[in-house]
């Protein structure tokens, strides 16, 4: 991939945000909140960390990502396109009859896309049965599986995370998108979570946490994960829902919820003040 | 050799442990019930591609998806009601749906697993499993189809759901039987009536043949190892000749084979038909053959049946 620079991380996944929000507003559902939390990490993924061939999705060297929070659609769309799987402008062809592009991701359907998710607590499990097929044909890709943190309120992750363990798992690495609201409002007054470190620590993992919207804090943690040894890695990142459009963050209306006319028109501005 | 008693899942094992040899891609997943699934012979031949996964169906099945994503066949094994119902909807999502190559391969179903109980008896693990588009259902007959089935699992690739019971129970096909998915074969040919089995109750069906034919009437005998796709045009031709129909199965009468051949005789020429089966109900703890005579899935039910039919013509 091209050496990016930090700054210029930032601005793609500015550019993600954008995308989120005129795909959402063009289908007039999807869900921008946790789309535009995930968008720095994704970036940083597709634009840096991640060994993979656009022009090739199947290349067997390749690292494997799953999104497990598959509602986030959207923006793992916006990458994969940003990326060159496909055209940018397919990506207003979201959610509708026909597109490749469900509101949910699904394997087979778009290239880029590993696995079939949008029923929470699964993605844990597929990413650690790539991974271990990875550790029994000796090939040397990564699995990144990206989480919501509300999704852990799913036994099933739970499940994974003791097998991941087990089966040392070191190819592995989990991301919780920390941005403590789910629909229902905050995760804490739903089911709590915390002390969420400690949690997946006691599993067995390392537990690495950062700031979600700080580029070398998540550039720094994926190298630290990469080269983890003996566990798999959770990399814990504190985000903000809807960050990046002043009237969507912290709120948890965002959840599943596209911008109106008014309001589309805040975002796109907002969003294109700050991109390059 | 044909009328021994042998335990399905035996064969099962012995066909997993001949994989570990002749197919490198082949894994093969438990979760913790290798022992009476029989997966532990795969895991005696070959260790290094056998997962156990703990106590942790759904799991079970999210990791076989990232297997097969990977290039591998997999096979993952519990019991039916814990391979089916636990973990239902992550068949659906991660297995059926991306069409993956895993084969969810149940042991302990119907209710001659007698004393455990209803908990453990599955009864509705077909019908939950044939309502998911892209996935084969099978039930072999005994033990040396279920051999065979199991060789050509392997060679299938998509995701199947294969049943089998726990008891030993007589053979009625020949050591070489040859299984192909989508195949039903007719293994008595008969004028009056067409009885449709699968699984165990097959053999059943032959002894219900048998007493048939005592009181003169001749009875076509199908065994419809694979439930989804169903053979159509074999039914198709038989109950053509025979005018009726009776199927039995060890499982609900509600979506199970009796549901799927009513499907299939909607769709076509409609006959009488009679279905043996489970009548909406749980099962209980019991022996075996105990169960069998409650529940209504005996010889006598099946002649009982088909005499129905027939009269129903």
């Amino acid at each position: 991939m091209t050496d990016y620079t930090v700054a210029e991380l930032e601005n793609i996944a500015n550019k993600l945000r954008l995308h989120v929000v005129e795909m959402t507003y063009a289908a007039r559902s999807g869900h921008p909140g946790g789309s535009l939390s995930a968008a720095d990490m994704i970036a940083a993924l597709y634009f840096k960390f991640m060994r993979h061939d656009p022009k090739n999705p199947d290349w067997d060297g390749r690292d494997r990502f799953v999104l497990s929070k598959g509602h986030v659609a959207p923006v793992l769309y916006a990458a994969l396109a940003e990326s060159g799987y496909f055209p940018v402008d397919d990506l207003l062809s979201l959610r509708q009859v026909g597109s490749k592009l469900q509101g949910h991701p699904v394997r087979g359907k778009v290239p880029g896309v590993e696995m079939s998710t949008g029923s929470l607590g699964q993605g844990l499990s597929m990413a650690c049965g790539i991974a271990l097929a990875g550790k029994m044909d000796g090939k040397d890709y990564k699995t990144i599986c990206m989480l919501g943190d509300g999704e852990l309120q799913e036994g099933q992750n739970w499940e994974a995370a003791m097998f991941a363990h087990q089966a040392g798992l070191t190819n592995l690495i989990a991301i919780v998108d920390r941005n403590r609201l789910q629909i229902t409002g905050d995760t804490e007054g739903a089911v709590g979570l915390e002390p969420l470190p400690e949690k997946w620590k006691s599993f067995g993992w390392n537990a690495i946490i950062i700031d979600g919207h700080n580029m070398r804090q998540i550039l720094e943690a994926l190298d630290k994960a990469a080269n983890a040894k003996a566990r798999p890695t959770v990399i814990i990142m504190k985000t903000v829902k809807g960050k990046g459009v002043s009237f969507m963050e912290n709120n948890a209306g965002f959840h599943g919820k596209a911008c109106n006319d008014e309001e589309q028109a805040r975002a796109v501005a907002e969003l294109k003040a700050v991109i390059q | 050799m044909t009328g021994e008693k042998l335990a399905q899942r035996n064969y099962y094992g012995k066909a997993l442990a001949e994989l570990a040899k002749e197919d490198p891609n082949v894994v093969v997943m438990d979760a913790d019930l290798a022992g009476s699934t029989k997966t532990s012979d795969f895991q005696k031949a070959c260790p290094e591609r056998f997962v156990e996964v703990g106590i942790a169906e759904s799991n079970m099945i999210g990791i076989a998806a990232g297997l097969a994503a990977s290039g591998k066949t997999v096979f993952a094994s519990t019991f039916g009601v814990f391979a089916t119902g636990r973990c239902w909807e992550q068949i659906r999502l991660a297995v059926a749906y991306p069409k993956l190559n895993v084969k969810i391969v149940a042991t302990h179903c119907g209710i001659s697993v007698g004393e455990d109980g209803a908990s453990h008896q599955a009864l509705e693990d077909v019908a939950i499993m044939r309502a998911l588009p892209n996935m084969v259902v099978v039930a072999p007959a005994d033990a040396y189809e279920a051999y065979a089935a199991t060789k050509e699992l392997a060679r299938y690739n998509g995701p199947v759901y294969m049943r089998m019971g726990r008891a030993d129970f007589p053979t009625i096909l020949s050591e070489d039987v040859e299984f192909h998915i989508g195949k039903a074969t007719v293994l008595r040919e008969g004028k009056d009536v067409t009885i449709v089995g699968c699984g165990q109750m097959v053999s059943s069906c032959i002894e219900a043949a048998e007493q048939l034919k005592a009181e003169g009437i001749e009875a076509e005998i199908i065994n419809m190892s694979t439930i989804k796709p169903l053979d159509t045009e074999t039914l198709a031709k038989s109950v053509a000749k025979t005018g009726c129909c009776v199927t039995a199965e060890e499982h609900s009468i509600i979506g199970g084979l009796g549901s799927a051949v009513a499907e299939a005789l909607c769709d076509g020429n409609w006959v009488p038909l009679e279905r043996v089966g489970t009548k909406d109900t749980f099962g209980e703890s019991g022996k075996p053959d105990k169960l069998m005579v409650k529940y209504g899935l005996t010889t006598a039910d099946i002649v009982t049946a088909a005499k129905k039919a027939i009269g129903r013509k």
